[in-house]
C-alpha cells in the first residue's frame, strides 16, 4: 500500500482536532498557545502534503508553509508577550479569570 | 513737473501720517513734521506757477482707474492758472497758520493730533484744486468737510463744539447731496467723470438747455452749502466753537472757498446755461448773502462771529462777481480774502489768546498793549473794507465794475453791503482796540463795570511773525490786479477770451467814498460817541432785531427742520410700535401657535418612535449582554461548532 | 513498504506527544511534549520530500517556539501549580466538538476527489523555494519581513516592565 495523500490529510485532521480540543479545554493561557501551534502544525502538514501530490511542480504550498511558521514565530513572540503582561497586571494567566472586558 | 504737481497733495498727507502714528515722538511733536511738509508743498506750488507764468502750458496727469462698460473712467490732476493760484493761496496761507499754531495750540493736550488734522486738512484741499475730474473734487470735497468737523469739535469736551461740529457736517451734508446728485447727472449723461470731456461736451452742445441748468444748480447746491451761503449759511457762525487758526485756515481762507473754486473750476457749464439763468442764481445767492450776513455782522459781539459772518458776506461777494460773469473778479477776491480774513482771523485769536474772552465789549484800549496784533489787524480791516490801497480794494472794485455792467441792481447790492462792511469792521476794531479799556487791569483789586480781571499781553513772535507776513499780502497783493499796471492777474486768470470789464475810474471812486463813509459813521457811533449806538439801534427797528435774530434762519430751521424731525420721529415711533410691533408681534403669535402644534406632534410622534428604538434596542441588548460572556474560550466552541456546521453543510449538499 | 512503516511511525511520534501536550495536568511536561510532536511533523515534511521546511520547522518551531514557550510557563509560575485545575468547565463540550469537528474534517477531506497529479518535485529545492520567494512570492516575503519586526517590537513593548 502506497502512502498516499489521505493519510496526510488524516494526521493533519488528528492533529487539528487534538489542538482545537487543547483551546477548547485549557485553562491556561500557555496550553491554549500550545494548543495553536499544533493546529498551525496541521495546517502546514496539509499545505506540504497538497504540494507533494497535488503540484508538484510549483513549490507554492512550501512557500505558504514556511510563512505560516514565521506568523507563527511572530504569533508566540507577540502571545507570550500578553501572557507576561496579562500575568503582571492580573496575577493570573488562567483565562476564565480575565474577563475585565466583560459588560 | 508733473510728479511735482502729484507731490503738492501727497507731502501733507504723508505728514499726516507720520503724525497720526509717531505724534509726540516726532519733531515739534509733529509740528516741525505738518509744517515742513506744507512749506515743500508751496514752493512746489511757486515752481509751478512761475513755469506757467512763463507762459508753459497747463500740466495734465491722468491714469485710467477702472473701465466702465467702453470708456475708461480717466482720473488725474491739473495745474492751470486758477489751480496754481488756488496752490499758492492754500499753501502759503496754510503754511502761515501752521506756524502760527505752534504758538497758539501750545500746551493744548492734543497738540499732535491738531497738526495732524491741519496737515490732512490741507492734503484734502490741495487735492480738490488740483483735480481734474468730479469723483477727486468730491472726495477733496468731502475730506475737506470731514477734517471741518474733526476741527470745529477739536475741542470736543465743550458741548457747544460738539454740537456745533455736528451742525457744520450735517448743513453741508444738505448741499452735498445736491452737488452728488449734479455730478451723478454728468456722469449718467456723459458717462465720464473728467472736467475736459465734460466741457468738451458742453461745448459741442452735447449738454444745453434745461439739463445743463439743472446741472449747474444742482452743482451750486455743493457751493452753498461749503460756501456758506443763504440758505445754509447757519453753520459757519457756530464753526467758531473750534480754535481759531481752524476758523482761520478753514473757515476763512480755504474750506468756505472751495464753493467758489468750484463755481469758478466748472465756469463753462455755469456760463453755459441758457439766458445765464444758472449765474444769476448764483449772483442773486451771493449779493443776498453778502447783504444778509454783513447786517447781521454789525450786531455780533463775539469777535470771532462778526468775523465769520464777515466771511460769508465775503463769500457771497465772490459768488455776486463770478454770477456777473466777473471770473477773474471773484477768483481774484477769493485770493486776496484768503490773505487778508485769515489775517484777521489770526488777530482775532491773538487777542482772545491774550484777553481768554470773545465779547469785544470786554475789550477796549488793546492797541497799546498788542501794538504787532493792533498794526496787522487794521491793515486787514482796511483791506477787507476796500481802501485804497488795500488788497479787498481792488478785487472789490472789479466786482463792482462787472455788476455794473453785467447786472445793475447787484451793483447796487454790492455796495451798501460794502458801505456795511467798512461800519462793521470799524465797530470790531473800535470796541477791541481804541477807547477806555473795559477789562480790569490786573494790579487793580476789583474791576469797574463786568470787566474781568486780565494779563493781556502781546502773542509770541511765532504768531506775531505770520500775523505781519500775512499783513505785507493784505496791503500789497491787490496791486498784481491793479489796472495802471496793466491787470497782470486779469491775464493770468481769466475765462476764455473774455475780456475784464475795463477799470472805471468813478465806480474806484464811488466804492471808496462808501467804504469810507461807512468807516465815518462806525467813528462817529464808536470813537467819537456823537450817538448812542443803543438809539441807533433803536431806530432801525425792526431791522435791528432781525440782524440780532439772525434773519430768523435758525429759529426757521429749530422750528421746521428740527421740530419736524422730532415730530415725524414720534409719528414713527406710533408707527413702529403699532404696525411695525404688531406684525412682528403677529408673526410670533403665529409661529408661537404652530409651534404648539409642533409640540404636540414631536412629543408623541417623534419622541415616541425615536423613544421606542431606543426602548428596543436597550431591550435587545438587555438579552444579549448574556451571551457575551467574556470568556475567550467559549466564543472559541461557538466558532467551532459555526464550523463544524459549515462543513456539515458543505458535505450535505 | 519501508514508506509506510516510516509514514505510520512518524503520525504516532506526531501524534502521541500531542495527545499529552493537550492533556497533561504537568504544564512542563506539556510544554517538553511539544518538542516531539514537532520533530514527528518534521519527519513527516522529509518524508513529504520538503526537505526546507522541515529544517525551518526543527530551527524554529522544535526549538525557539518551544524553549520560548517553556521560559513562558517558568516566567509565569505555570509549572508550580499542578495541583490546579487545568481544564475548565466546558471540557466536555469542548471534548465533543472537537471530536465532532475531527470527524467532520475526515469526512470531508478523505471524500474530496483530489485532482492528484503524479510527479515529482524540483531535486533542488531549498534553492527552488527560493527562487520562488525572490520571484513570484515577493510581495508576500516582504510583507511577512515586515510583519515580523512589527511584532518583534511589539513583543518587547508588550513585555516591557513599566517603569
Amino acid at each position: 500500500m502506497q502512502v498516499g495523500l489521505n493519510h496526510y490529510l488524516a494526521v493533519s485532521a488528528l492533529l487539528f482536532g487534538l489542538g482545537l480540543y487543547g483551546i477548547l479545554t485549557r485553562r491556561n493561557a500557555v496550553a491554549i498557545l500550545m494548543g495553536i501551534e499544533l493546529m498551525l502544525n496541521a495546517a502546514n502538514i496539509n499545505l506540504v502534503a497538497f504540494n507533494r501530490y497535488v503540484a508538484p511542480g510549483a513549490l507554492a504550498g512550501h512557500v505558504f508553509a514556511l510563512i505560516i511558521i514565521t506568523l507563527a514565530a511572530c504569533e508566540a513572540a507577540v502571545g507570550l508577550a500578553l501572557v507576561l503582561a496579562v500575568y503582571r497586571n492580573l496575577e493570573t494567566i488562567h483565562v476564565d479569570e480575565i474577563n475585565v472586558m466583560k459588560w | 513737473m508733473t510728479a511735482l504737481a502729484w507731490l503738492i497733495p501727497l507731502l501733507p498727507f504723508l505728514a499726516f501720517g507720520l503724525i497720526v502714528f509717531f505724534g509726540r515722538r516726532l519733531p515739534g511733536q509733529g509740528a516741525s513734521v505738518a509744517i515742513g511738509a506744507l512749506l515743500a508743498a508751496a514752493v512746489f506750488s511757486l515752481l509751478l506757477f512761475f513755469r506757467l507764468l512763463g507762459g508753459a502750458e497747463p500740466i495734465r496727469s491722468t491714469i485710467n482707474w477702472l473701465v466702465l462698460g467702453q470708456q475708461p473712467l480717466a482720473l488725474g490732476i491739473q495745474v492751470d492758472a486758477l489751480t496754481a493760484v488756488m496752490l499758492l493761496v492754500v499753501t502759503v496761507v496754510g503754511s502761515m497758520i501752521f506756524i502760527y499754531s505752534v504758538g497758539y495750540m501750545h500746551g493744548d493736550p492734543r497738540y499732535p493730533r491738531f497738526f495732524a488734522y491741519l496737515s490732512l486738512f490741507a492734503a484734502s484741499m490741495l487735492l480738490l484744486v488740483l483735480a481734474d475730474n468730479f469723483l477727486f473734487l468730491y472726495v477733496g470735497w468731502e475730506l475737506v468737510g470731514l477734517c471741518s468737523y474733526l476741527l470745529i469739535g477739536f475741542w470736543f469736551e465743550r458741548p457747544a463744539a460738539a454740537r456745533a461740529s455736528l451742525k457744520a457736517f450735517i448743513t453741508t451734508r444738505v448741499g452735498d447731496v445736491f452737488f452728488f446728485a449734479g455730478i451723478l447727472l454728468v456722469f449718467f449723461n456723459l458717462g465720464t467723470l473728467g472736467f475736459g470731456q465734460t466741457f468738451e461736451a458742453v461745448e459741442s452742445g452735447h449738454l444745453s438747455g434745461g439739463l445743463l441748468t439743472g446741472i449747474a444748480l444742482l452743482l451750486f447746491g455743493g457751493a452753498i452749502g461749503k460756501s456758506a451761503q443763504v440758505p445754509l449759511h447757519v453753520w459757519l457762525p457756530d464753526a467758531m466753537e473750534g480754535p481759531t487758526p481752524v476758523s482761520a485756515l478753514i473757515h476763512a481762507a480755504t474750506m468756505v472757498a472751495a464753493g467758489v473754486y468750484m463755481v469758478a473750476r466748472l465756469f463753462l457749464i455755469f456760463f453755459s446755461s441758457p439766458d445765464h439763468t444758472a449765474l444769476a442764481v448764483v449772483a442773486w445767492i451771493g449779493g443776498i448773502s453778502a447783504f444778509m450776513a454783513a447786517t447781521i455782522a454789525v450786531v455780533q459781539d463775539d469777535i470771532k462771529r462778526v468775523m465769520a459772518y464777515s466771511t460769508i458776506s465775503q463769500l457771497g461777494y465772490m459768488m455776486l462777481g463770478l454770477g456777473v460773469l466777473g471770473y477773474t473778479a471773484g477768483v481774484f477776491h477769493l485770493m486776496t480774502h484768503a490773505f487778508f480774513k485769515a489775517l484777521l482771523f489770526l488777530g482775532a485769536g491773538s487777542v482772545i489768546h491774550a484777553m481768554h474772552t470773545n465779547d469785544i465789549k470786554q475789550m477796549g484800549g488793546l492797541a497799546k498793549v498788542m501794538p504787532s496784533t493792533y498794526w496787522t489787524m487794521l491793515i486787514g480791516s482796511l483791506a477787507l473794507a476796500g481802501i485804497f490801497p488795500f488788497a479787498g480794494f481792488w478785487s472789490k472794485d472789479e466786482i463792482l465794475t462787472e455788476a455794473w455792467h453785467n447786472n445793475p441792481p447787484l451793483f447796487y447790492v454790492g455796495l451798501v453791503t460794502s458801505f456795511i462792511t467798512a461800519f462793521y469792521v470799524m465797530r470790531m476794531m473800535f470796541y477791541t482796540f481804541l477807547g477806555e479799556p473795559r477789562w480790569a487791569p490786573a494790579h487793580e483789586s476789583s474791576g469797574h463795570g463786568q470787566g474781568t480781571v486780565v494779563h493781556p499781553h502781546e502773542s509770541p513772535r511765532v504768531m506775531t511773525g505770520p500775523l505781519w507776513f500775512l499783513a505785507f499780502f493784505a496791503a500789497f497783493i491787490g496791486f498784481v490786479g491793479a489796472p495802471f499796471l496793466g491787470s497782470p492777474f486779469g491775464r493770468f486768470v481769466r475765462f476764455g477770451e473774455e475780456a475784464a470789464v475795463p477799470f472805471d475810474l468813478r465806480i474806484a471812486v464811488i466804492s471808496t467814498a462808501v467804504a469810507l463813509a461807512g468807516m465815518g459813521v462806525a467813528a462817529a457811533l464808536y470813537r467819537w460817541r456823537w450817538l448812542s449806538p443803543a438809539a441807533v439801534r433803536r431806530a432801525f427797528q425792526p431791522f435791528s432785531t432781525w440782524a440780532e435774530r439772525k434773519y430768523y434762519f435758525d429759529d426757521l430751521y429749530g422750528w421746521t427742520v428740527v421740530r419736524g424731525t422730532v415730530w415725524a420721529s414720534r409719528v414713527l415711533r406710533v408707527f413702529d410700535i403699532y404696525v411695525i410691533d404688531g406684525f412682528v408681534n403677529l408673526i410670533g403669535v403665529v409661529f408661537v401657535g404652530l409651534t404648539r402644534l409642533y409640540r404636540v406632534f414631536d412629543l408623541y410622534v417623534v419622541d415616541g418612535l425615536v423613544n421606542l428604538i431606543g426602548w428596543g434596542t436597550k431591550a435587545l441588548g438587555g438579552v444579549l449582554r448574556f451571551v457575551q460572556t467574556g470568556r475567550a474560550e467559549n466564543y472559541l466552541l461557538v466558532i467551532a461548532i459555526g464550523v463544524i456546521l459549515l462543513i456539515i453543510g458543505g458535505l450535505v449538499r | 513498504m519501508g514508506e509506510l512503516a516510516a509514514f505510520i511511525i512518524l503520525a504516532i511520534v506526531t501524534l502521541l506527544p500531542a495527545v499529552v501536550v493537550v492533556t497533561s495536568r504537568n504544564l512542563v511536561r506539556a510544554a517538553m511534549s511539544l518538542i516531539p510532536s514537532f520533530l514527528g511533523v518534521t519527519g513527516l515534511f522529509v518524508l513529504l520530500q520538503a526537505e526546507f521546511v522541515a529544517g525551518i520547522q526543527i530551527l524554529i518551531y522544535a526549538g525557539a517556539i518551544a524553549v520560548l514557550i517553556l521560559f513562558v510557563i517558568m516566567l509565569t509560575q505555570g509549572g508550580t501549580g499542578t495541583a490546579l485545575r487545568q481544564v475548565n468547565e466546558q471540557q466536555l463540550v469542548g471534548g465533543l466538538v472537537a471530536g465532532a469537528l475531527t470527524i467532520a474534517l475526515l469526512g470531508l477531506l478523505l471524500r474530496t476527489p483530489w485532482p492528484l497529479v503524479a510527479g515529482t518535485l524540483p531535486r533542488s529545492n531549498v534553492a527552488a523555494v527560493g527562487g520562488a520567494f525572490l520571484t513570484n512570492f515577493i510581495l508576500a516575503f516582504e510583507i511577512s519581513s515586515l510583519v515580523l519586526l512589527v511584532s518583534l517590537v511589539g513583543a518587547l513593548v508588550i513585555a516591557r516592565r513599566e517603569q
